[in-house]
């Protein structure tokens, strides 16, 4: 089973770094990196709620953390990575009926993932910046 | 030694009969997740800027409150499967694995308790 290991000197079969880099390949793999990244991402959501919980001194004091350049940058990675998993994820239930599975959908999926999630990004900044006039 | 062939001694062993469940639950967490994730992103764009009583008085409201819990039940159930599915994708080691997967476990059963103790502590704490 997965313990076995193959007799010494028997080729392998070709693994992931033969193949060409392909868009679809990586929107795959990015799919788990921001989905990664969200797992331990979620911990700054959760230490926000928590400030906010512990009281006032809390809340200012990570509310200030998050408001600086480097709080800001990590936040707008984390929207990114939040938006992006969401398209992807739209793409992988429409994949789950059946249906645009072909290859011209999948290559349109893909791009349609990119463009949205950096479209939807810049909107939500854009709007963070005028309603907190930042 | 046992006089059977060996189809006879893989018959039904083949399938896990079981798993789907979990295939289920990504896809209603992630259906659950799109809705969600609106109402997190609205919600965090609406406090910008909010001071202390402000957000508190959003976060305890009678409709966020319980949203803002679902959205770390949803959220935590969906990455404990993700992960979960990458750790048995890439740690072949015994030992390392099942150290991995008691640990997503607990981080994230921690991370969802400690967030809706939080939600419950504004809405009703001194």
């Amino acid at each position: 089973m997965a313990h076995s290991k193959p007799p010494a000197g028997r080729p392998l079969s070709p693994h992931l770094q033969i193949y060409q880099l392909t868009l679809t390949f990586v929107m795959s793999g990015f799919h788990r990196v921001t989905g990664t990244v969200l797992y331990f991402g979620i911990v700054i959501p959760a230490a926000w709620l928590l400030a906010a919980a512990a009281g006032p001194d809390w809340f200012e004091f990570v509310n200030g953390l998050l408001g600086t350049i480097y709080g800001r940058l990590v936040l707008f990675g984390y929207t990114w990575a939040l938006i992006h998993h969401m398209l992807g994820g739209v793409r992988h239930l429409i994949w789950d009926t059946g249906h645009g599975l072909e290859l011209v959908s999948i290559e349109i999926f893909a791009r349609a993932t990119i463009i949205g999630s950096v479209c939807l990004t810049a909107a939500v900044w854009f709007a963070a910046f005028t309603l907190g006039g930042l | 030694m046992k006089l059977r062939t060996p189809l006879g001694r893989v018959r039904g062993l083949g399938a896990a009969h079981e798993g789907a469940d979990v295939f289920w639950a990504q896809r209603l967490t992630s259906i659950a997740s799109i809705p969600l994730t609106f109402f997190l992103v609205g919600s965090c764009l609406y406090l910008i800027g909010a001071d202390y009583e402000a957000a508190r008085a959003y976060i305890s409201s009678i409709f966020v409150a319980p949203a803002l819990m679902l959205v770390i039940v949803v959220f935590v159930w969906h990455m404990c499967i993700g992960m979960e599915e990458i750790i048995v994708d890439y740690v072949h080691s015994p030992a390392v694995k099942f150290a991995s997967l008691i640990s997503n476990i607990l981080f994230s059963v921690f991370l969802a308790l400690t967030c809706v103790y939080a939600i419950l502590k504004l809405c009703f704490g001194a």
